[in-house]
C-alpha cells in the first residue's frame, strides 16, 4: 500500500492508501475529514467536491495517490471560522435545507468567484449546475453567489 | 463525550427528574424543582432544569432541546423558535440541544414525518416555555415580595411594572428550582401571529455554522474509536435470500475484516436476507463487495412492463366499487357535456442525497447504541428488539441530522442490519449503503393509473364524476402509497360521484414519498380538471373556484382556505394576462396533510423544450414559525416537483433497473425556476409545510406546459409526452 503525503488545507498528511482510493475515502475514511460528502460515486452529484489548485474537483473520481504535491482544499479548510465571503453569504440568505451537499456547492461558487468576480446568471447557471441538491436550495444558492460576489468585492462588507 | 472526530454524543444519563405533569399532546412533562451538577468539566456548573425543553444556566445561557429529528424541514430551528418566543428569551442567548431518542414518551412523537410536527408540537412546546416563563416570573415576585401579576418577562429579565426593576433570569434559578410547577390549565399560551416576536421572522438554521465549515453532522460523520465500515449485499431481486456466497475468497481481499451471510426474514422493512462485508473503509469494503459472488433464491420476477399490460387490461373492467354518491348514470344520460382522460404516472425512488446508513455500537454493558439518521427511531428500535431480542430500554438511538428524509427513512431497514453487523463483528461499525443499493432497494412511491369521466350542465358545472382508480397491492389491499381515501374530493363537491378501484399484485417495495399519495395522484386530479374547465369553456381558476364554493354533505376540506390561496396565487401571477409568445400560465390547488396551497406556474416553450420560470405559490398552512424554513419548504417543494415529473423507476425481472444519477436524474440548478412565495397565516393551528406544497406544483406546471404548447401531459414523466425540461 503506497505511502503518500497529501497538502490539505494548508496541513501536510502522510497516509498508506491502496493505490486506486479516491481522494473522498481516504478524506473520509483514513483521515476523518468528514466534511467532503458521499453522493454517487461517479462524478454525477458533485457532493464529494474538493478544490485542487483551486479547481472544483470530484473527489469521487480522483485517485489520492495522483494527488501528491497539489493544494487540496476540503469544506473544512475554506475558513474554519466561516467568514469567507461565499460562507458569509451562504449564511446570510440561509441557503442550507439539509444541508449535505452544501460543503460542495459553496467550494464550486468559491472556484467560480475566483475565476469571475461578478458573474451573471448564465455563468452561474453553467458553474452550478454540475451539482445536485435534493432539497431544492437552487433559487437560495442563487442569491448566494451573487451576495457573495458583493461581499468578496467589498471586504469590509457587513453581512 | 466526543467521538474522535469531535462529533459531540448526546449525554445519556441526564437524571434530574422530580415531578410529572401532563402535556397536551399526553407526554409527560417531567423535571422542575431541582438542580443539575456537572462535574465532568473543571468549572462546578449549575443548571436549572425547567423541563424536558429548557435549561437555564446561572451564567445566562439558555438551552433548547429540539425532539425531533432534522433532515432538513428545518424543525431544529423551528421547534426550538417555539419555546424561546414563550420563554421570552432573546435568541442570540438561545443554544439549540439535539435530543437523543428518550427511552419513554416523555417527548411525545419523535418522528418526522406526515407534516406532523408541528401540529403535535405545538402545544408542547408553548407550554414548556410558557411555564417556565411563568416559574421565574413567579421567583422574581416572590423574592420582590410583590404580586406576580405586577410583573412581566422580557429578553431573559423579570420586570416589575411599577417599579421598572429588573431581574435577570440567571439570578433567579435556585429560587425557581423551589418553587411548584405551574398548573397547566392556568397557561396563557401565545398563539396568534400579532403576538409573536421571534415566530414569523426569517430566523437561519442552527446548524448553519457546522453546515458551512463542514463540521461533523450527519449520521455519516460519525467516527468512532476502532470504528470498521460495512456494506450489506441483498438480493437484486426483492425478497430473495443467499443460499451461499464466495465468502472465504471475500475475506482475503484488502481491507476486509469479515464476511457472512445474515438469513434475514421476509419483511422488507425488517431484516431482510442478505452478505454482510465488513472492512477498514467504505471503499475497500465496495470493492470487495463486487466481487462477492452469491447463489440467490427468488421468488418472482415483477416488472414494470407487466404492470402497465395488467393496467390496460383491469381498465376495461369495472373494478371495486368505492363510493357512489346521487345516481351516476343518470347524471351522465342528462349531463350536455362528458370529458374522458386517463392518467398515469410511473413508480419513483427517494433518491436522498446522502444514502443510507446507521452506525453502531454494542457496549460491553450490553447496550447497544446507534447513530441513526431515522426519522422513526421509535419505529426502528422496536425493529432491532424484536430481530435481536434485546430489550428496548437496551437500545439507546441517537437522532442523527439527515441528507434529507422524504419518507425514506421512515424505513428503519438500514438500523436493524447494522445492529445485526455489529452483535456479530463486536466492534463499533458504521454500515454504508453505495447509491446503487440505495437506488435499488428503496420503499418506492408506487404507480398509479386514472380513468376519469367528468359530466358537466348547460353552464359548464361538473355534475357527475366517475374515476375509476388501477393502483399496486398485495395481497388484494393496497400497498403503501397507493391508497386513495373514498373522501378524496372531488367527493362532496360534485353530487353524483362515483370511486372506483382495482388493484395489481407487486413484490415491490413500496412507502411514504413526500406527501404520500398526493404527491402522485394530485398531478392527474389537477390535469383533469384543467381538461374539463376548457372543454366547458370556461377559465380554469373560475372552473375550481366553483368546484371549491359549494358541497353536497359535509364540506371535505375548508372551501374558503382553499379558494383563497387560489385567488392569492392567482393575484400575484397576474392570472389572466397575456403572458407572451410562446409562454403559458397553469394554475392547481390541493389540499392535504392539514395545509391549503395553490400555484400558478409560468412557462416559456421552445419547441417541446420547456423552461419553468416562475413559481407563483400561495400558501395557507396557519402561522408561521420560522419564515425562512417555511419559504424553504414552499422552494423546494416546487423544485422537488418538477424534478419528480421527470423521474421514472422501472423494474425488470423482479429487479430496479436505474441505478445511479447517471440513468436517473434529478432537476439541476439551471433548470430551476424562480419560486415567489406568499402566506395567509391564518388564525388556524400552525400546521407542517414538508408536503403541503408539492402535490400542486407539478400540475400547474403540466397544466401550463398545454397553455403554451398545447400539449397535454397525461403521463409521467413529461418526456413521455414529448416534452423536455
Amino acid at each position: 500500500m503506497p505511502q503518500i503525503t497529501l497538502k490539505i488545507n494548508d496541513t501536510d498528511y502522510r497516509l498508506d492508501v491502496p493505490s486506486d482510493m479516491p481522494l473522498l475515502w481516504a478524506l473520509r475514511d483514513k483521515l476523518n475529514l468528514t466534511g467532503t460528502k458521499y453522493g454517487c460515486g461517479i462524478g454525477q452529484c458533485g457532493t464529494c467536491t474538493v478544490l485542487v489548485d483551486g479547481q472544483p474537483v470530484k473527489s469521487c473520481r480522483s485517485k489520492a495517490v495522483n494527488l501528491a504535491g497539489k493544494e487540496i482544499t476540503t469544506i473544512e479548510g475554506l475558513s474554519p471560522d466561516g467568514s469567507h465571503p461565499v460562507q458569509r453569504a451562504w449564511n446570510h440568505v440561509d441557503v442550507p435545507q439539509c444541508g449535505y451537499c452544501q460543503g460542495g456547492q459553496i467550494l464550486v461558487a468559491t472556484a467560480l468567484l475566483e475565476q469571475n468576480p461578478k458573474p451573471d446568471d448564465a455563468a452561474i447557471d453553467e458553474a452550478m449546475s454540475d451539482n445536485l441538491c435534493r432539497c431544492g436550495t437552487y433559487v437560495r444558492i442563487r442569491k448566494a453567489v451573487k451576495l457573495a460576489a458583493e461581499l468578496a468585492a467589498d471586504k469590509g462588507g457587513a453581512v | 463525550m466526543k467521538t474522535s472526530n469531535g462529533h459531540d454524543v448526546p449525554n445519556m444519563d441526564r437524571r434530574a427528574f422530580l415531578k410529572v405533569t401532563m402535556l397536551a399532546s399526553g407526554a409527560l412533562m417531567i423535571g422542575v424543582g431541582c438542580k443539575e451538577t456537572s462535574t465532568d468539566v473543571e468549572v462546578v456548573q449549575e443548571t436549572w432544569i425547567a423541563n424536558l425543553y429548557v435549561r437555564i444556566d446561572t451564567d445566562g445561557k439558555v438551552t433548547i432541546i429540539s425532539k425531533n429529528p432534522d433532515g432538513g424541514q428545518g424543525v431544529k430551528t423551528a421547534f426550538p423558535m417555539v419555546v424561546a418566543e414563550c420563554l421570552e428569551v432573546d435568541w442570540k442567548d438561545v443554544q439549540v440541544e439535539q435530543a437523543a431518542l428518550a427511552v419513554d414518551d416523555r417527548y411525545g412523537r419523535q418522528a418526522l414525518g406526515g407534516s406532523r410536527g408541528t401540529p403535535d408540537g405545538w402545544d408542547d412546546l408553548r407550554i414548556a416555555g410558557t411555564a417556565a416563563k411563568d416559574l421565574l416570573i413567579a421567583a422574581a415576585a416572590s423574592e420582590w415580595a410583590v404580586p406576580a401579576t405586577e410583573c412581566f418577562a422580557e429578553s431573559g429579565t423579570v420586570v416589575h411594572k411599577p417599579t421598572g426593576k429588573s431581574k435577570p433570569y440567571a439570578s433567579l434559578l435556585n429560587t425557581a428550582a423551589t418553587l411548584p410547577v405551574p398548573d397547566v390549565s392556568t397557561l396563557k399560551l401565545k398563539s396568534r401571529p400579532e403576538e409573536f416576536k421571534l415566530l414569523g421572522t426569517f430566523v437561519r438554521g442552527v446548524d448553519n455554522p457546522k453546515i458551512l465549515t463542514g463540521q461533523p453532522l450527519f449520521g455519516s460523520d460519525i467516527r468512532l474509536e476502532g470504528m470498521l465500515y460495512a456494506m450489506y449485499q441483498k438480493c437484486p431481486v426483492f425478497g430473495g435470500s443467499a443460499r451461499s456466497a464466495n465468502l472465504e475468497y471475500v475475506r482475503t481481499l484488502p481491507g476486509v475484516t469479515h464476511a457472512f451471510i445474515v438469513p434475514g426474514g421476509k419483511e422488507y422493512n425488517g431484516l431482510q436476507p442478505g452478505v454482510a462485508v465488513v472492512g477498514t473503509s467504505f471503499w475497500e469494503v465496495n470493492e470487495a463487495r463486487k466481487q462477492l459472488q452469491v447463489d440467490w433464491e427468488t421468488t418472482h420476477a415483477d416488472s414494470s412492463e407487466d404492470y402497465a399490460r395488467q393496467a390496460e387490461a383491469l381498465a376495461a373492467g369495472p373494478g371495486e366499487n368505492l363510493r357512489t354518491d346521487g345516481d351516476i348514470d343518470a347524471a351522465f344520460a342528462s349531463a350536455s357535456r362528458v370529458v374522458e382522460a386517463s392518467y398515469h404516472y410511473p413508480f419513483i425512488a427517494h433518491a436522498n442525497m446522502e444514502p443510507m446508513n446507521c452506525t453502531a455500537l454494542l457496549h460491553e454493558s450490553g447496550t447497544l447504541e446507534l447513530w441513526a439518521p431515522t426519522q422513526n427511531g421509535k419505529a426502528g428500535r422496536e425493529k432491532i428488539s424484536a430481530t435481536l431480542g434485546i430489550s428496548e430500554n437496551r437500545i439507546h438511538v441517537n437522532q442523527m441530522r439527515m441528507g434529507t428524509a422524504f419518507g425514506r427513512r421512515s424505513r428503519t431497514d438500514f438500523m436493524t442490519e447494522v445492529a445485526w453487523i455489529a452483535r456479530e463483528v463486536k466492534q463499533p461499525v458504521q454500515l454504508v449503503w453505495s447509491r446503487e443499493e440505495d437506488m435499488t432497494h428503496d420503499f418506492y412511491r408506487p404507480a398509479g393509473w386514472h380513468h376519469f369521466k367528468a359530466g358537466l350542465d348547460d353552464l359548464g358545472r361538473m355534475t357527475a364524476f366517475d374515476h375509476h382508480f388501477i393502483t399496486m397491492g398485495k395481497n388484494g389491499e393496497t400497498v403503501y402509497g397507493a391508497n386513495l381515501s373514498e373522501n378524496h374530493y372531488p367527493a362532496g363537491l360534485v353530487p353524483n360521484f362515483r370511486l372506483r378501484q382495482s388493484i395489481i399484485e407487486t413484490n415491490v417495495p413500496t412507502g411514504p414519498w413526500r406527501s404520500p399519495g398526493h404527491s402522485a395522484y394530485c398531478f392527474a386530479y389537477q390535469g383533469f380538471f384543467d381538461e374539463v374547465a376548457l372543454a366547458a369553456g370556461r377559465d380554469p381558476l373560475k372552473f375550481r373556484l366553483d368546484l371549491l364554493s359549494k358541497s353536497y354533505g359535509k364540506p371535505p376540506i375548508d372551501l374558503k382556505r382553499a379558494r383563497d390561496t387560489l385567488r392569492l396565487a392567482a393575484v400575484k401571477a397576474g392570472w389572466g394576462r397575456d403572458p407572451g409568445p410562446n409562454r403559458g400560465l397553469g394554475i392547481a390547488f390541493h389540499y392535504d396533510h392539514g395545509g391549503y396551497v395553490s400555484h400558478v406556474a409560468q412557462v416559456l416553450a421552445e419547441g417541446n423544450s420547456i423552461r419553468v420560470e416562475k413559481v407563483f405559490s400561495a400558501v395557507d398552512t396557519g402561522p408561521i414559525l420560522n419564515m425562512s424554513g417555511a419559504r424553504h419548504q414552499v422552494e423546494g417543494a416546487v423544485i422537488d416537483a418538477l424534478s419528480a415529473a421527470q423521474q421514472e423507476m422501472t423494474f425488470k425481472n423482479g429487479s430496479a433497473q436505474k441505478r445511479n444519477f447517471s440513468n436517473y436524474r434529478l432537476l439541476r440548478f439551471n433548470q430551476a425556476p424562480d419560486v415567489k412565495v406568499h402566506f395567509i397565516q391564518s388564525d388556524n393551528p400552525p400546521t407542517g409545510l414538508g408536503e403541503p406544497p408539492f402535490a400542486p406544483a407539478g400540475p400547474a406546471i403540466a397544466n401550463a406546459i398545454f397553455a403554451a404548447t398545447g400539449i397535454r401531459i397525461r403521463e409521467l414523466p413529461f418526456k413521455r409526452s414529448g416534452i423536455t425540461v
